[in-house]
């Protein structure tokens, strides 16, 4: 069970704002997605949340204890985090990589106990990914290696799930096998957030959205109440069509060109 | 790699490690054994054959064995710090410190024990410098570093060649062969000294092992796993580059083994530095050792430098094991 709370955080690059009064909350067993257009800081959220970026105002808790608080080691045994990509200094194997998610949970010098080697084994398979185990981390596809990067997470074992557009560079069966993955983590207690820029996905997968804009929070509520055309627009500073999907229950975002954008606008 | 390589474990470590260790030992009692002269280990003990192996060759022997342990063990860590297999010992900018230091030192006439000390000071004041510079709002950028270090060594480069050709061609001559390396035969405190230092500077480095492994993700990706990065950026670079300065000031710039055996051991064993870093420590002793004997036994009685030696030998060997392997793991 883990709770995640930002409350009134603000964080600043050198000359700039990036993220200002931004307060938001992930309960234990939720996917919270957090939308937004390039550089309204969703990524900054991902390094505030994730420990990395530690110079944050306002306050950032895990499970009631402050983010700068926790001792590294002990946050990366409750928090993994799945960045958009990876790149791979060394020609570890896939199985390799998974067992480097037991780093946290190791103590001194050792080596992987059989215990370890059973847990990432036990994520690949999770992750559909066991007949990579041998392979060689820098010879696999984009998305066989963001399989292995998830599945390394998940030997963790972590209470809380951070996602930074992990589905970017998939196809759309891959983006699709990675989100029914995080939503049964979701589903046996974890708590999620999630950065995404396919509002498809985020309507399908998230319980709640939060809309960032210039470093602020522009809406924060249930998928249904905030995916609307009217706050996507507002958003994204673009037009977009937005329907409910017969077939599925959940909200459609489909991309206007600028043509036809155009030819609606007079209408208005 | 074999695609059915299996995860590490203690007991296969202590197996190749012993196999490493099997072989430097033979290397040793081969080294000895050869040279000059008809002292062997075995066999008739008269007092001249007697002070040539135990005052001369040996100490010799077990210096080349301590100083190739100490430019693979430091080439090892600064591929792991900068992530880039091409980085070896000098790479950072040390070594530039210790061989203006000894160049100094050598025209400066402060005798065979004074080169050395002058020399080791040399590089401990560019470590100081290389880390102030390198270190960029509280953190050690390792871009900065390696540019820096790469300045340096540029700098200290042209100030060497700006006194070569101001000395006389003595000193150049004595200038050069101190630059091209060579293992001295030193006296058996010295050889404790270095080998103690080395071995106190290296134990903290094996400690780090398993961060290595996890800093191959890249910072942000280790910090996530709870590396301390900055700790062990620092100390990677500080260590390392005692351990680049013992070995420069001790033998000169001896070229190759720290960039040529942790390269051959990673493609042999794998990368991953809890078995890497022992097995380059015990295959960098065992290289120098061979190399400083074909030093010595090549063009008998006289000598050629072995940092000559170690490049002959290492350059083509790994060629050709790039071209055997294939290049897939040309960038790893």
């Amino acid at each position: 069970m883990a709770r995640l709370e930002l409350s009134d955080v603000g964080y600043s690059y050198r000359d700039r704002r990036a993220l200002d009064g931004l307060s938001l909350a992930v309960r234990s067993g939720e996917v919270v997605g957090l939308l937004g257009p390039n550089g309204s800081g969703k990524s900054t959220v991902v390094g505030v949340v994730s420990g990395t970026r530690r110079g944050y105002s306002g306050s950032v808790r895990l499970n009631d204890r402050e983010i700068r608080d926790w001792p590294p080691r002990e946050l990366a045994r409750a928090m993994a985090v799945v960045p958009q990509e990876t790149s791979f200094g060394l020609p570890f194997s896939a199985l390799e990589v998974v067992l480097l998610g037991r780093h946290p949970h190791l103590e001194g010098l050792g080596f992987e106990s059989a215990r370890d080697v059973a847990i990432a084994r036990e994520a690949l398979a999770r992750c559909g990914a066991e007949d990579l185990a041998g392979r060689d981390i820098v010879e696999l596809s984009a998305g066989e290696r963001q399989r292995v990067v998830f599945a390394r997470a998940l030997a963790q074992q972590p209470s809380c799930l951070v996602l930074d557009e992990p589905a970017s560079f998939l196809d759309i069966r891959h983006q699709v096998e990675l989100y029914d993955r995080v939503r049964e983590l979701a589903d046996s207690g974890i708590s999620v957030l999630t950065v995404l820029h396919d509002l498809n996905l985020a309507a399908e997968y998230c319980d709640r959205l939060v809309l960032l804009r210039n470093g602020r929070v522009l809406a924060d509520g249930p998928t249904a109440e905030v995916f609307t055309y009217a706050r996507l627009r507002e958003c994204f500073d673009t037009e977009v069509y937005v329907d409910l999907h017969d077939l599925t229950g959940k909200m459609i975002a489909i991309p206007m060109s600028g043509r036809v954008q155009r030819r609606l606008r007079p209408r208005e | 790699m074999p695609s059915t390589r299996r995860p590490p474990t203690a007991r296969g470590l202590g197996v190749r490690a012993a196999a490493l260790a099997a072989v430097l030992l033979g290397a040793i009692v081969l080294a000895a054994s050869l040279g000059a002269g008809h002292a062997r280990p075995w066999g008739a003990w008269d007092e001249s054959a007697r002070a040539v192996l135990l005052d001369v060759r040996l100490p010799r022997v077990l210096l080349a064995a301590v100083l190739g342990a100490l430019l693979s063990a430091a080439g090892t860590v600064f591929q792991a710090l900068l992530r880039n297999p091409l980085a070896d010992p000098y790479v950072l900018g040390v070594s530039g410190g210790a061989s203006l230091g000894g160049v100094v030192a050598l025209l400066l006439g402060v005798g065979a024990v004074g080169v050395p000390v002058v020399s080791f000071a040399g590089a401990l004041a560019a470590l100081v410098a290389i880390e102030r510079i390198a270190t960029v709002e509280g953190r050690l950028n390792v871009v900065t570093l390696l540019l820096t270090g790469a300045i340096f060594n540029a700098f200290v480069g042209a100030a060497i060649f700006l006194i070569e050709s101001v000395v006389s061609r003595d000193e150049l001559h004595a200038v050069v062969l101190y630059l091209l390396g060579r293992i001295p035969s030193p006296s058996w405190g010295a050889l404790a000294g270095t080998a103690a230092a080395g071995a106190l500077a290296t134990i903290p480095l094996l400690a780090m092992t398993r961060a290595y492994n996890v800093m191959s993700l890249g910072e942000e990706g280790a910090a996530q796993l709870g590396v301390d990065v900055e700790r062990v950026k620092r100390r990677t670079f500080v260590l390392g580059s005692v351990l680049t300065a013992l070995a420069v000031s001790a033998s000169g710039l001896i070229g190759f083994v720290g960039l040529v055996v942790p390269h051959i051991l990673r493609r042999l064993l794998g990368p991953d530095h809890r078995v890497m870093l022992p097995s380059a420590i015990l295959g960098g002793a065992t290289f120098l050792v061979l190399a400083d004997l074909a030093a010595r036994v090549i063009v008998a009685p006289a000598e050629l430098p072995v940092g000559v030696i170690t490049a002959l030998i290492g350059g083509p060997f790994f060629l050709a094991l790039l071209r055997r392997r294939g290049s897939s793991h040309g960038a790893a």
